[in-house]
């Protein structure tokens, strides 16, 4: 489905969120091609992050997050190759993590899964944003807008992982364009 | 054609003369190995896209190896390797190491290489980020996630970016106490994290060639801890004597150009190189531990595909066999064949295994990922408190080895074994 905005409340990380923060190994016993579990791994989204973060992505009481936009700093999702990251978040209900640099595996994951859309940028959101406050990003002119404090910020076009993300994923893109 | 040995290997196996960095290419898949961990959901995706009655690509290419959540009792994981029983027998893979039978090995990269899996020159797909260990074969390996393992299984083929190579010379004697793993945590603390994002990260010199293939694995593991696409060293005398030992298919041997261009070069003089740890919460966390001044420990941890081959354990039994540890020490044999060399390599008259239980300690378990990477609260020596833990694994981000609040040191196996005996982190010179 061709999206071109999405809004919402942002949530703030910082440098190399690893995949164990992510989704712990704890938790890796569940399948996500599996309807109910792939659920369940939303519900995990992010749990492994330290006690200091004192706002949770996902609240005590819910299954799902208030927060489809994550922003990161360098190395989002370094670590292990486990799908089960993206899938975690796409399954909360995170939309877009915005970072200044990704880990391979886990943005090619973010593409091959159509699961969140992974957006690079150079500009020092993290500093820029704070957890809660209200965003809007715009796929066709490349920004985000801090709706909470009036400002606007550039980041790097997609390229061709927009198309695949919009298709579904990699099978589905692959199919569209007659590659398999 | 002007290529390093990654560039060679993937174009021989997209079937063409040549490719550059940066370029998308479909290259033809000779392994794709997968766990229980990734199996199951890559199985799924699979079917879901091929269709339930459809068959992997080639039998004979399809390897799995469970080995992460093994000896527990947590009913999802043991379904887990049920799911992949069954598709096992459903497609007739004649590759498959299923736990609780003679079959079982343990820990994937240190089986793969074992059980002959791994040849120069060959492409190998897996769906664990450490894939990138057996690059120390001569081969290009590199991990995936579930999504991607699928459509390999289905077509053999995937479509991948050529990574930019930076290169890695080592050259000179190593200084008794220093081990490949203070190599590696060294480049990993020059580059940081996110250092080689993208990258084959290969490596050369003569202190790589004197090492010996367990040594090499140790090194090309930790690739992907500096964001390394894969990790490379050219075969030699030594990678065709195990290769040839272990599998009778054929293979080819590239090696990189004379000219080969590099992103960068970095050389290393290994007399100079000393004792390190990568302290929490970060692989790249890397100090001397000459400098990190006192620290207390909780534990001590032996295993892993990195820290837990044949040879970690001789190193280990080195420092243990005059003495006994002042905190719990897990011992966990990557593999069934590393477990029997424990009771048959011997120092001094003693197998290894009882200088292990004559130093105190804990029992030995049996081969598998453990507590390397925490797992179900059942996992045998998962931190599940505030653990200060120094371990031969190769991640310490916060909550790698269990609870949020335990903690990880990284180092060598001496290191590691040194720091056991002192109840603190130690320098292994002290004890050799």
């Amino acid at each position: 489905m061709a999206q071109d905005i999405i809004k919402g409340k942002v949530f703030v990380v910082g440098d190399n969120i690893d995949t164990d923060q992510i989704i712990p190994a704890q938790y890796l016993n569940l399948v996500p091609t599996i309807p109910d579990e792939y659920k369940k791994l939303g519900s995990y989204a992010l749990c492994g992050l330290p006690d200091s973060y004192k706002t949770r992505y996902i609240a005590a009481d819910s299954v799902t997050t208030e927060y489809p936009i994550i922003v990161g700093t360098k190395n989002f999702g370094c670590g292990s190759s486990r799908e089960h990251a993206p899938i975690s978040l796409g399954a909360a209900g995170c939309k877009a993590v915005i970072a200044n640099s990704f880990a391979r595996i886990f943005f090619r994951n973010c593409i091959a899964t159509g699961e969140v859309y992974p957006v690079e940028t150079a500009e020092e959101l993290a500093k820029a944003f704070k957890t809660g406050d209200e965003a809007e990003i715009s796929l066709s002119t490349k920004t985000v807008k801090n709706m909470t404090t009036g400002k606007s910020f550039s980041f790097n076009d997609l390229g061709g992982v927009k198309d695949v993300i919009e298709s579904g994923g990699i099978f589905n893109y692959a199919r569209k364009s007659g590659m398999i | 054609m002007s290529m390093t040995i990654t560039e060679h290997i993937l174009a021989h196996a997209s079937g063409k003369k040549k490719c550059d960095p940066g370029e998308n290419i479909w290259v033809s898949a000779d392994i794709l190995m997968t766990h229980d961990v990734c199996g199951p959901g890559t199985i799924g995706v699979f079917k879901r896209e091929f269709g339930n009655d459809a068959k992997v690509w080639d039998r004979e290419k399809v390897v799995i190896i469970p080995d992460h959540y093994i000896f527990t009792s947590d009913e999802k994981c043991l379904r887990n390797i049920d799911v992949l029983r069954d598709f096992v027998k459903e497609q007739k893979l004649p590759y498959f190491y299923d736990p609780g039978t003679e079959s079982y090995s343990g820990v994937c990269h240190v089986t793969l290489p074992e059980k002959g899996h791994c040849r120069p020159g060959e492409v190998l797909f897996g769906t664990d980020s450490h894939t990138c260990t057996h690059g120390a074969f001569g081969e290009f390996a590199t991990g995936i996630g579930n999504t991607d393992a699928g459509f390999v299984m289905g077509t053999g083929k995937l479509l991948i970016k050529v990574p930019s190579s930076i290169k890695f010379i080592i050259d000179g004697k190593l200084p008794k106490g220093v081990l490949a793993k203070d190599i590696i945590l060294k480049i990993i603390g020059d580059l940081g994290v996110d250092g080689a994002t993208y990258c084959a990260m290969e490596f050369a010199g003569s202190t790589i060639d004197s090492l010996s293939m367990d040594e090499r694995m140790t090194i090309c593991n930790m690739a992907i801890e500096a964001g390394g696409k894969n990790g490379i060293i050219a075969p030699d005398e030594k990678t065709l004597s195990f290769v040839k030992g272990r599998t009778n298919k054929p293979f080819q041997c590239f090696h990189s150009s004379p000219d080969a261009k590099y992103m960068a070069i970095h050389k290393y003089d290994a007399s100079k190189l000393e004792p390190v740890a990568a302290m929490p919460f970060s692989p790249d966390n890397v100090s001397k531990i000459r400098d990190i001044g006192d620290k207390k420990l909780d534990r001590a941890y032996i295993g892993s595909c990195t820290g837990g081959k044949i040879t970690d354990f001789i190193y280990a039994a080195e420092i243990l066999k005059d003495n006994k540890v002042k905190i719990p020490t897990y011992i966990v044999p990557a593999t069934v064949e590393v477990e029997n060399a424990l009771s048959t390599e011997k120092i001094d008259g003693r197998t290894l295994s009882q200088i292990f239980i004559d130093a105190g300690c804990v029992e030995q378990a049996p081969p598998s990922c453990a507590a390397c990477l925490g797992g179900p609260v059942d996992t045998y020596g998962r931190c599940n408190n505030s653990e200060i833990c120094v371990s031969t694994t190769n991640r310490n981000f916060p909550g790698r080895m269990g609870s949020k609040n335990s903690k990880t040191i990284l180092a060598s196996p001496y290191t590691a074994a040194a720091s056991a005996v002192a109840g603190r982190l130690a320098d292994p010179r002290d004890y050799l």
